[in-house]
């Protein structure tokens, strides 16, 4: 039985979504231009992988293995579309910018993932807080992702904030460097792979330093 | 051990990478002297200037890498990375750019594949195109020839230019697009090239400068082949296809595609099939896939100067053809005896 805190930890890091199953990453390299899109994009994906946890675990007793996946996809779906039109009514501008991305989250495999891989084998409890967690993990990636390439693309950090908090957010916008003349690549795509590397290199090397340095002791009696 | 003892098959011991490196830069040697007549001082600042910040790169991922520091350096690979790029850039770019470049060229084109005999892709493209997207503006201002705008920035106006100290208020008329790019924007504006020709930018078959340079690489190509630096296959077959390729659309209509001469000593055909396309590590290492190679790059160069969205393509048309050299070289692989 896996408690609450290893749900927790696998989902922020030790299985991070993003950074180690490498799920949904169409969605992540697509709208990381800016960290508002990409928190924008990761609250969505939040709400749905928790939405869609809760019910597959709720139904998981109903359901035929046989046919289980379309059903899956039925509920994924039907969230999905649900969070658009709240978006669509709420987030009008925002929603204009995340465009097809919002109704792509259902092909997200992350969320697929985690309803196969957890919530249709465990209890409705830890199914929504494998959701939350994993939903985090994907927004925290996402806004770090973000931010990164904002600042080197456009000199930027939180830009056009009031599309999603409100006017009174415009003044969130940093501009780090006013004479800042862009690097177009952070941008265009292939810096959205550049960046994850960059972020899946540093989640790496801070795994790898424990290690290093409990390895060390036993080591020097080798060189001795 | 005397040579009576040893019995065939025989292989070389093939050169030191340092003395294949020292060839390539005493063949760069001519057309960069060229460029620097043509066009004044301001290319060999770009190359020194280049030169050092790749050594400076290469010692520190070296030493963060924790591998040894004083060979790969005097390997002159770096060096000839660094020249190669330096020569693809338009004069008097500004530090920055040059330190961009130089840092993508060092880490993204060699250092995360595993340092020199790795890299999939030509580290100095890698670089180069890096530049070529993210920074339009800056990487189209090119120079005019010293014999076209009749003027000439000095040693100390080009350090000035390179470091951002000069005032750049007044230096339009020394900045126009290259041949190409003008070929390229008459025959959108369905000028014929006949009429675009006569702006003075042009010479006798090229732009005016640029096509003696070419020839310059051409020699400095001719004595990378006699010292058996390069093998002939990939040049030639680069060169022919463009020739190939432009020949046909300049029969077809000659208003509207430029002359094979033209295509071959403008941009960086030259340059590109003697000394970019050849590189070792990255270019295919059979023989008919060298072939096939040269050929890619040679078809999507054309291609790309012609339909696509940049007035030159040798750099994407390398990094395109380097995707694909492990499918060519798998497809080529020579057969040994005996096997089926």
């Amino acid at each position: 039985m896996t408690t609450q805190a290893e749900i927790a930890r696998n989902g922020l890091w030790n299985n991070n979504v993003a950074l180690v199953q490498l799920l949904g990453l169409c969605p992540l390299l697509a709208v990381t231009s800016t960290v508002v899109n990409g928190i924008g994009l990761g609250i969505a994906t939040l709400i749905t992988l928790v939405a869609s946890n809760t019910i597959v675990s709720l139904i998981r007793g109903f359901v035929r293995s046989e046919v289980r996946l379309p059903v899956f996809v039925l509920i994924i779906a039907s969230v999905v579309t649900t969070i658009e039109l709240a978006m669509k009514a709420l987030f009008y501008d925002l929603y204009l910018v995340l465009g097809i991305f919002i109704p792509l989250i259902v092909t997200n495999c992350a969320i697929i993932g985690r309803a196969e891989g957890f919530a249709s084998r465990n209890p409705v409890g830890p199914s929504a807080l494998d959701g939350l967690m994993m939903g985090t993990g994907f927004l925290v990636v996402l806004a770090l992702l973000g931010g990164l390439r904002e600042i080197i693309g456009f000199g930027t950090l939180f830009a056009q904030a009031e599309l999603m908090f409100g006017e009174g957010a415009g003044a969130l916008t940093i501009v780090i460097n006013p004479d800042y003349g862009g690097f177009l690549l952070a941008i265009l795509p292939p810096g959205a792979f550049f960046g994850l590397a960059v972020l899946i290199m540093v989640k790496n090397w801070v795994d790898q330093r424990p290690r290093e340095q409990a390895a060390a002791p036993t080591a020097l009696p080798e060189s001795a | 051990m005397s040579d009576a003892q040893l019995s065939s098959p025989y292989l070389s011991p093939g050169k030191p990478v340092g003395a294949l490196m020292l060839q390539v830069v005493i063949a760069l040697l001519p057309g960069t002297l060229a460029y620097a007549w043509f066009f004044g001082p301001g290319v060999l600042i770009n190359i020194v200037f280049a030169v050092v910040l790749a050594l400076a790169f290469e010692a520190v991922i070296l030493k963060l890498r924790q591998r040894p520091i004083r060979p790969h350096l005097s390997d002159l690979s770096a060096v000839v990375a660094a020249w190669l790029f330096a020569l693809c850039l338009p004069m008097h770019s500004p530090w920055w750019l040059v330190a961009v470049g130089i840092g993508f060229t060092m880490i993204a084109g060699k250092h995360v594949y595993g340092g020199l005999g790795f890299n999939p892709f030509n580290p100095a493209m890698v670089g180069y195109v890096v530049l070529l997207i993210s920074f339009p503006r800056e990487m189209t201002t090119w120079f005019l020839p010293i014999e076209v705008s009749g003027q000439s920035l000095g040693l100390a106006d080009s350090l000035a230019f390179t470091f951002g100290a000069a005032d750049t208020t007044g230096w339009d008329a020394l900045t126009a697009a290259t041949p190409l790019d003008q070929i390229r924007t008459a025959v959108g504006q369905d000028i014929p090239i006949s009429e675009a020709r006569s702006a003075p930018l042009f010479g006798h078959v090229g732009g005016k400068g640029w096509e003696w340079i070419a020839l310059c690489w051409l020699l400095g190509g001719i004595w990378l082949l006699v010292t058996r630096t390069i093998r002939w296959q990939i040049p030639l077959s680069l060169l022919l296809s463009v020739v190939a390729i432009s020949a046909l659309f300049y029969g077809i209509d000659s208003e509207r595609f430029a002359s094979p001469a033209f295509h071959l000593l403008s941009g960086a055909v030259m340059i590109g099939a003697f000394f970019i396309a050849t590189d070792p590590v990255t270019a295919s290492t059979t023989d008919t896939g060298r072939l096939l190679y040269g050929a890619m790059i040679g078809l999507l160069a054309y291609v790309i100067r012609t339909w696509g969205g940049y007035p030159d393509g040798i750099a994407f048309a390398v990094l395109l053809a380097n995707m694909c050299v492990p499918l060519i070289d798998y497809y080529t692989r020579p057969r040994a005896y005996g096997e089926s």
